[in-house]
C-alpha cells in the first residue's frame, strides 16, 4: 500500500534517516521500533509530508506520491495521530472531528455527522459520545477522537507517534483492540514505539531503527524479545537487567505515614486513611492505574501537600508539620516523571539547576559556592557513571535521558536516606531507564529507602522488595516480593478485588 | 575581552539604541504631519538639555524612574507583575513626611537614615498587601497592585487637607514644610538630590541580589518554574511576599525623594506618573540593571523635551505619550511572545 525507498534526512551533521526502505501493507500493524533519536520521528514525519527528504521517495499504491505538506499526505489518505493531540479542547467531540472533515458543508449536518461517529465508534471501538467537550474527555477517549477524525477523513493509512506513551495499562489494551479492528477492515497502520512488549503483542511485523538506518525487519512470529533488544541497540548494551535478590535487612522504618489523609481539589484524588512505611534498604514498589492518587501521595510524602488528617512520621520524629525544605534537608530526595517541569528550571544552566535545593549547604557569604558545588556534583556524576554535561549549556537543551541524569545526580549528591520515584522511568528510552531502575536499586542496597511509583507492571515486579497497591486514594494490596502474581495486582488495581493482604 | 564576552553587553545596547532610533524617526514623521519642524525640535530640546541645568534637571527626573523601575524589575524575577509603582511611591511619601512630621527634632544624621527607612517600609507594606493576597493564591498581583495605585492618592489627600494641612497656605492644600533635617542635600546648587545616590545605589543592590546570591538565584528559579522550585524546597510563598516588598520599598524610595529632595513637604501630584514610567522602563530594558540606567535616561530626556516643546513649539505635553507609546510598540514588535 505504502512504500518507502531509499528515504534520507540530515539535520546538519545528524544523520537521522539513512537510506530506509519500509512497506506498509494493508490489514497490518507494523511497529516501527528503535531508540530515542533512532529516527523514527523524523521517519514518520516524512511520510506525513510534514519534512520532505533529502533523498528517496515514497510510494502510494506503486505510484510516487506528491508530499510537499500535511495536506497532501491527508489528501491520499494518510492520517497521523501525534503524540499531543491535535484537538480543540473547548470544542465538543462532534466540532473537532467535524473541522476535520474533507467535505465540511457550510451548515453543519449535526445529527448526520453524530450518527457518523456513533456508527464507527461502534465498528472500531471507539466509542465516544460525540456531544461531550474534548476538555472533559481523559486522555485515553481524547485518543479515540483522534483516531474517529481521521477515520471520518477517510484515511486508510494511519500513523501513530508513541501512542501508549499517555495510555494507562488497561487503555493500551483498549487501542490494541481497535488495532485489530482497523486491521480487519483492511487499514495500514504504523505504530511507532520503543516499547518491546507492546510491539511483540500486537505488531504483525517489524522494523528496527537504529542510528537512522534499518538495523532489521521481522515479520509474524518471528521477532523475540532479546533480539529486538540486541538489534535497538547493537550488541553491546541494553542487555535485560537481571533480577536482583532482596536484600536482608530492611526493618528500619525511615518514613511513616500513620492515617495519613489529604483532600484532593479538581481533577486530584483524595487520599484516605493511608498506613504506609518505608524501611532502610527497601524498594516499596506502589502500582496502581492512572489517577490513584500516586502524584498526589508521592507530593504528600514530600511535604508538598498538607495532611488533613492522620501523622507522618521521619526516623521516629513526628514530621506531620515538616516543611520541604527541611525533609530534604535530612534527606529525602525525588526524581520525578517530566524533570523539566517538575525538578528543573528551563531557563537557567545546567550549573544554576545543580544548585537548587541544596539549601544553604554551598554557601560563601550570601553568594553560592559555586567550586565546591562544582566539585560535589561531579563526585556525584562519576559515582554514577553519568557523564557530565557542559555546566554551562542551558539545561532545557538537554535530550529528556541527560537531563534526568542531572536531577539524579544533584539529588543523590548527598546521600539521601528516602528517594520517592515519581514514574522516573517515563518517556525515557530503553537503556535508559534501565540505569535509572538500576542505579535505584544501587541507592537500595546502600542503606536507603525507595518508594517507587509506577503504572508499569513488569517494572514494578522488577523492582519491587514489597509492593503496594493504591486503588482510587487507599492502599488495597500489600505483597511482600515472590508473593504476588501479576493478575492479583491488575484486579487490585482496577477495583475488581476486594481489600487483600493489607 | 573575547567577542563571546562582549556580545551580550553590546548587543543589549545596540538594541536599545536602535528601538530609541526608531521611535525617534516615527515621532518625527508626526511632528511633520503637525505642521513642526523636527529638526528644529531637536534643536530647541538639545539646547535646553545642553547646558550644566538642562543636565542636572535630567538627573533629577531620572532619579525616581530608576527607582520605580527597580521596584517592577526586582519582583518580574519572580514572574511577578507589579504595577503599584506609582501607589507604593505615594504611600513611602506618605509615610516619610509622617517620619518627618511626627519625630521630635533630629540632627540631620539621624534623621535623613530614618526618613528614608520610613519611606522604604511605607512603599514596602503597600506592595506586601498584594504579595501576601498573592502569595495565599487569593488575588492575582498585577490586579491588587493596579487598584491600590488609586487608593494611595486618596491617602495622601486626606492627610494633607486634614490632619497634616500647612496653616499658612490655606490656598494649597500641602503639608507643612519638613524640617531642615529631613531634606535631603542637593550637590552643586542644582536640584539634583542625595535620591540620586540612594537610586544609584538601589540599583546596584538589585543587580548584585539577583546575579549574585543564593536568593537571587531562588528569586530566578521561582520565575522560571515555579513548581520545581516549590518542590525542591524553596520556600515560594516568603519569596513572593518579600520580592513584592523590597520592589515596593524602592518605590517608597523614589516618592520619599520626590518629596524631600525635590518638593520640601506633601503635595498631591507628586509624581506625574513615574510609577508606570518606570514600569515601561523595566520592561523595555528586559529587567537588566545596565539597560534600566539607560532606560531611565532616555525617558528623562524624553519628558524633558515635552517640557521644551510645549513653550517652544506650542505642541500638548501628550505628544510625548505618543513617543512613548511608540518605543513600546517597536519594542513590542519585535519581540513577539517575550515574557519579560
Amino acid at each position: 500500500m505504502l512504500t518507502v525507498r531509499g528515504v534520507s534526512k540530515r539535520y546538519g551533521s545528524v544523520l537521522a534517516n539513512d537510506g530506509i526502505d519500509l512497506t506498509l501493507n494493508a490489514g497490518e500493524v507494523h511497529a516501527l521500533l528503535g531508540e530515542n533519536g533512532a529516527g523514527k520521528s523524523t521517519l514518520s514525519k516524512i511520510i506525513y509530508g510534514y519534512t520532505r527528504p533529502d533523498a528517496g521517495e515514497i510510494l502510494l499504491g506503486g505510484e510516487p506520491a506528491r508530499l510537499r505538506s500535511p495536506r497532501d499526505a491527508r489528501a491520499l489518505g494518510i492520517g497521523m495521530v501525534f503524540q499531543n493531540f491535535m484537538l480543540i479542547p473547548a470544542l465538543s467531540v462532534l466540532e473537532n472531528v467535524a473541522l476535520f472533515l474533507k467535505d465540511l458543508p457550510l451548515v453543519l449536518d449535526q445529527e448526520g455527522i453524530a450518527g457518523r461517529i456513533r456508527a464507527i465508534g461502534g465498528r472500531f471501538g471507539l466509542q465516544v459520545d460525540p456531544h461531550a467537550l474534548v476538555r472533559q474527555l481523559s486522555v485515553g477517549d481524547r485518543q479515540k477522537v483522534e483516531i474517529l477524525k481521521l477515520l471520518l477523513a477517510e484515511a486508510r493509512i494511519l500513523i501513530f507517534d508513541e501512542p501508549t506513551k499517555v495510555l494507562a495499562p488497561h487503555e493500551v489494551e483498549g487501542l490494541f483492540q481497535v488495532f485489530a479492528a482497523l486491521k480487519a477492515e483492511g487499514y495500514a497502520i504504523l505504530f511507532i514505539t520503543h516499547k518491546l512488549r507492546e510491539v511483540v503483542a500486537c505488531a504483525d511485523r517489524i522494523t528496527v531503527l537504529r542510528q537512522g538506518r534499518v538495523a532489521g525487519g521481522f515479520g509474524p512470529g518471528e521477532a523475540q524479545v532479546g533480539t529486538l533488544v540486541k538489534m535497538m541497540f547493537g550488541e553491546s548494551g541494553g542487555e535485560a537487567p537481571a533480577a536482583t535478590a532482596p536484600v536482608g535487612g530492611g526493618t528500619r522504618p525511615i518514613l511513616e505515614l500513620r492515617g495519613a489523609s489529604a483532600r484532593g481539589a479538581g481533577s486530584e484524588t483524595t487520599l484516605q486513611g493511608l498506613n504506609l512505611t518505608i524501611h532502610e534498604g527497601e524498594v516499596l514498589g506502589l502500582a496502581g492505574v492512572s489517577g490513584s492518587g500516586q502524584k498526589e501521595l508521592g507530593d504528600l510524602i514530600l511535604g508538598l501537600r498538607p495532611l488533613t488528617g492522620g501523622s507522618r512520621w521521619f526516623r521516629g520524629e513526628d514530621a506531620s508539620s515538616w516543611s520541604i525544605a527541611r525533609l530534604r534537608e535530612r534527606g529525602v530526595a525525588f526524581v520525578p516523571e517530566d524533570a523539566l517541569a517538575m525538578a528543573a528550571v528551563p531557563g537557567m544552566s545546567v550549573r544554576e539547576n545543580l544548585s537548587l535545593g541544596t539549601g544553604a549547604v554551598y554557601r560563601r557569604g550570601l553568594a553560592v559556592d559555586w567550586r565546591a558545588l562544582e566539585a560535589a556534583m561531579g563526585a556525584s556524576f562519576e559515582a554514577l557513571a553519568f557523564p557530565m554535561p557542559p555546566l554551562d549549556s542551558p539545561i532545557a537543551a538537554l535530550s529528556g535521558g541527560n537531563l534526568q541524569r542531572v536531577v539524579i545526580a544533584r539529588e543523590m549528591a548527598h546521600g539521601p536516606s528516602l528517594i520517592i520515584a515519581l514514574y522516573p522511568t517515563r518517556g525515557l528510552d530503553a537503556r535508559s531507564a534501565a540505569s535509572v531502575r538500576d542505579l535505584l536499586r544501587r541507592a537500595r542496597d546502600g542503606g536507603a529507602g525507595v518508594l517507587f511509583i509506577s503504572e508499569d507492571l513488569e517494572e514494578l515486579a522488577e523492582m519491587s522488595d514489597r509492593l503496594l497497591v493504591l486503588f482510587q486514594g487507599a492502599l488495597v494490596g500489600e505483597f511482600p516480593r515472590g508473593s504476588w502474581r501479576l493478575e492479583d495486582v491488575g484486579r487490585l488495581m482496577t477495583g475488581s478485588e476486594e481489600v487483600a493482604g493489607v | 575581552m573575547s567577542e563571546t564576552a562582549l556580545r551580550p553587553i553590546l548587543r543589549p545596547i545596540l538594541r536599545h539604541t536602535l528601538v530609541a532610533g526608531a521611535a525617534l524617526a516615527l515621532f518625527s514623521a508626526i511632528l511633520l504631519v503637525a505642521g513642526k519642524n523636527p529638526l528644529q525640535a531637536a534643536a530647541d530640546s538639545f539646547r535646553s538639555m545642553a547646558s550644566v541645568y538642562g543636565f542636572s534637571e535630567l538627573l533629577v527626573r531620572m532619579t525616581p524612574l530608576i527607582l520605580t523601575a527597580v521596584a517592577v524589575a526586582l519582583p518580574s524575577r519572580l514572574g511577578l507583575i507589579n504595577v503599584g509603582g506609582e501607589g507604593q511611591l505615594y504611600m513611602g511619601a506618605w509615610m516619610a513626611t509622617a517620619g518627618a512630621l511626627w519625630f521630635p527634632p533630629l540632627p540631620r544624621w539621624a534623621m535623613l537614615p530614618l526618613v528614608a527607612a520610613m519611606g522604604f517600609l511605607g512603599g514596602a507594606l503597600w506592595a506586601a498587601i498584594p504579595g501576601i493576597l498573592r502569595a495565599a493564591k487569593l488575588v492575582n498581583e498585577t490586579i491588587a497592585t493596579l487598584l491600590l495605585n488609586y487608593v494611595a492618592p486618596l491617602i495622601v489627600s486626606y492627610s494633607i487637607f486634614g490632619p497634616w494641612k500647612a496653616l499658612g497656605s490655606s490656598a494649597y492644600p500641602e503639608s507643612p514644610a519638613y524640617p531642615d533635617a529631613a531634606l535631603l542635600p542637593t550637590f552643586f546648587e542644582t536640584r539634583v538630590h542625595g535620591g540620586l545616590i540612594l537610586a544609584l545605589l538601589a540599583l546596584l543592590a538589585y543587580w548584585l541580589l539577583v546575579d549574585k546570591t543564593r536568593w537571587g538565584l531562588q528569586m530566578r528559579a521561582i520565575g522560571g518554574n515555579a513548581e520545581a522550585a516549590q518542590r525542591l524546597g524553596i520556600p515560594v510563598a516568603m519569596f513572593l511576599v518579600a520580592a513584592l516588598a523590597l520592589g515596593g520599598g524602592m518605590a517608597g524610595l523614589a516618592g520619599m525623594g520626590e518629596a524631600m529632595g525635590v518638593h520640601g513637604r506633601l503635595r498631591q501630584g507628586l509624581s506625574p506618573g513615574f510609577g508606570f514610567t518606570g514600569f515601561l522602563i523595566a520592561w523595555l530594558a528586559g529587567g537588566r540593571p545596565l539597560g534600566i540606567l539607560f532606560m531611565a535616561f532616555l525617558f528623562a530626556i524624553i519628558t524633558a523635551a515635552g517640557d521644551t516643546l510645549q513653550i517652544t513649539q506650542g505642541l500638548p505635553f501628550s505628544v510625548v505619550n505618543i513617543l512613548l507609546a511608540m518605543i513600546l510598540f517597536i519594542v513590542l514588535a519585535r519581540r513577539p511572545g517575550a515574557s519579560r
